[in-house]
């Protein structure tokens, strides 16, 4: 399992690239699903400078919404605190807090699918951290957090276009818009123009 | 000035009109008989007596009506206007802007008295009389942004400058060509304009950050952006899309001179004293085909320009389904004679 790679696409769209260890005062590691991998070969990169790394290392890992669970391979890396979470959501309380009491000096780690970096992004940004001071690695599914621009109700993990919104039911195209705000792409309602016309949907987003 | 507000809607029955001193005086885009884009700025300095560019915040007949519109729209959904908290300041810079300016330009209409921080606002127009303490958000009914923009056409949006960039923090949004403000708050420079096509490639918004991050306090700028709307809606936007995107596939050639509207933006950009940030007014005007063919220089540049637009402009614009339609009716206003240089109608 590698970093995934994107197409060319607008300005807005995230780009990630792949970890890299960096001195810090503290390390802290925000991952789901196949993103432990990403972890666990940025550590073996450090070469002599993974134990010191992993002493002061925090590591919080959520399952991906796929059912993929490689916690026990974080484990074994022995940082010095590693917490594992059913749910990013779950998790968030933990990482605002980790986020609140940081100093300078944090080093911060996001690896695994767009939805968990972006809402792990969106933390660290709303604690003060600017957001090209994170690092963000992307692996496991392309599915999309995407937010309807008609209700503003946000879908979870959308894998085709056009997509029906959660909330309100619209026919929704997605475009590769995104808010780093709202950690979501944006949906339009597809068929707004010629109501009934929806086009079937494609699985663009596996 | 010599003319009355008019008593007009921008929605339902749609009885939004342009007189004839509104025709001629219409910021129509063109300057020539093709369009591409291009960084396109001048300064904003006062142009011809009677033409938009006559003052700072052109007031025009359609006044209280757009603000009207802009009342139901803010009613509906309040997300049309945000401002993130650090920009409160950037709203008093923008609130001290509009209100000495059309004080100044508009003194039969408008008055601000000073006394150290108490002033007084008046604007008779909308029969508001307003005594507050500048800086003192609790002596306004809405933050400075609100409240300023309640009373003044077109959008705004205020962007912080930061970290070589700018950054969209604010934003009052009611008559926008189909963008979202609660969407795109808190995006960098390119980040908001990137579903612009062909603009990057061509380097227009490298050029054109570069050139707003050195804007200077009492410089303003101004350019042209246009589309195309069908009916006087101001408030095409994406949120209400599903609700206005079914008329573009009722343009027929018997209607679209009554319905097929050009939609241009007057928009200015404005170092703001105070805060750093940048006021970008977008004004809205909108004009009917079969009131642009009353000037023979505009209906012969208007159906060039529809004619040979690049298809992928004329997509992002939203009216590709209707561009045939458009250059025929277009072209029979259209008698293949040269046209003068630069947009006024009579030059």
């Amino acid at each position: 399992m590698t970093k995934t790679v994107f197409e060319k696409s607008i300005r807005s769209r995230p780009v990630y690239g792949e970890l890299q260890p960096r001195a810090g005062g503290a390390h802290l590691f925000v991952a789901d699903g196949e993103g432990a991998g990403a972890i666990v070969d940025m550590v073996a990169r450090a070469g002599s400078a993974a134990a010191e790394l992993l002493e002061k290392a925090h590591i919080i890992y959520t399952p991906g919404a796929n059912g993929t669970d490689q916690f026990a391979a974080l484990e074994r890396l022995g940082a010095a605190q590693c917490h594992r979470s059913p749910s990013f959501a779950a998790a968030e309380s933990r990482l605002r807090k980790v986020l609140a009491d940081a100093h300078m000096g944090l080093q911060v780690y996001l690896a695994g699918t767009e939805t968990v970096i972006g809402l792990a992004q969106r933390a660290a940004m709303e604690a003060g951290l600017p957001h090209d001071a994170v690092q963000t690695e992307h692996r496991g599914s392309l599915a999309r957090r995407v937010q309807c621009v008609h209700c503003k109700g946000i879908t979870e993990s959308v894998t085709t276009d056009p997509f029906v919104c959660s909330h309100c039911g619209l026919n929704l195209f997605v475009r590769d818009h995104y808010s780093r705000r709202l950690a979501a792409f944006q949906g339009v309602n597809i068929d707004a123009e010629d109501p009934g016309q929806v086009p079937p949907a494609v699985e663009r987003f596996k | 000035m010599g003319f009355e507000f008019n008593n007009e809607t921008f929605r339902n029955d749609f009885t939004f009109r342009n007189s004839p001193r509104a025709i001629a005086r219409f910021p129509f885009p063109f300057d020539r008989d093709d369009y591409m884009y291009s960084v396109n700025m001048e300064p904003h300095v006062p142009g011809r007596p009677g033409s938009v560019f006559e003052h700072a915040f052109d007031v025009d007949e359609h006044y209280l009506a757009e603000m009207r519109d802009r009342a139901l729209v803010l009613k509906d959904d309040p997300l049309r206007c945000q401002s993130l908290p650090h920009m409160e300041l950037a709203g008093w810079d923008l609130l001290e802007l509009i209100m000495e300016s059309k004080a100044r330009d508009y003194p039969h209409w408008f008055e601000l008295h000073k006394t150290g921080n108490r002033w007084t606002w008046i604007n008779r127009p909308m029969e508001i009389e307003q005594t507050f303490t500048f800086l003192d958000p609790s002596t306004l009914p809405y933050g400075p942004m609100e409240y300023i923009t309640r009373q003044t056409q077109g959008d705004f949006t205020l962007q912080d400058q930061r970290d070589e960039n700018l950054w969209i923090e604010a934003g009052m949004v009611t008559t926008q060509a189909d963008w979202s403000l609660d969407f795109d708050i808190g995006m960098s420079f390119h980040e908001w304009h990137a579903p612009v096509p062909l603009a990057h490639e061509k380097g227009v918004f490298d050029r054109a950050l570069k050139f707003l991050l050195k804007l200077q306090h009492g410089a303003p700028v101004r350019r042209f952006n246009w589309t195309m709307t069908v009916d006087p809606l101001l408030d095409t936007s994406p949120e209400n899309y599903p609700k206005w995107g079914p008329t573009k596939s009722q343009i027929t050639l018997d209607n679209i001179g009554k319905r097929q509207h050009l939609r241009v933006e007057l928009q200015t950009l404005w170092r703001l004293p105070r805060s750093n940030a940048i006021a970008f007014p977008i004004r809205c005007y909108l004009i009917k085909f079969e009131e642009i063919v009353t000037q023979p220089k505009w209906a012969r540049r208007l159906h060039r320009v529809v004619r040979d637009l690049h298809p992928d402009l004329a997509a992002y614009k939203g009216f590709l389904r209707n561009r045939e339609t458009m250059v025929k009716w277009l072209s029979q206003y259209d008698d293949g004679a040269p046209t003068s240089p630069g947009w006024w109608p009579e030059d």
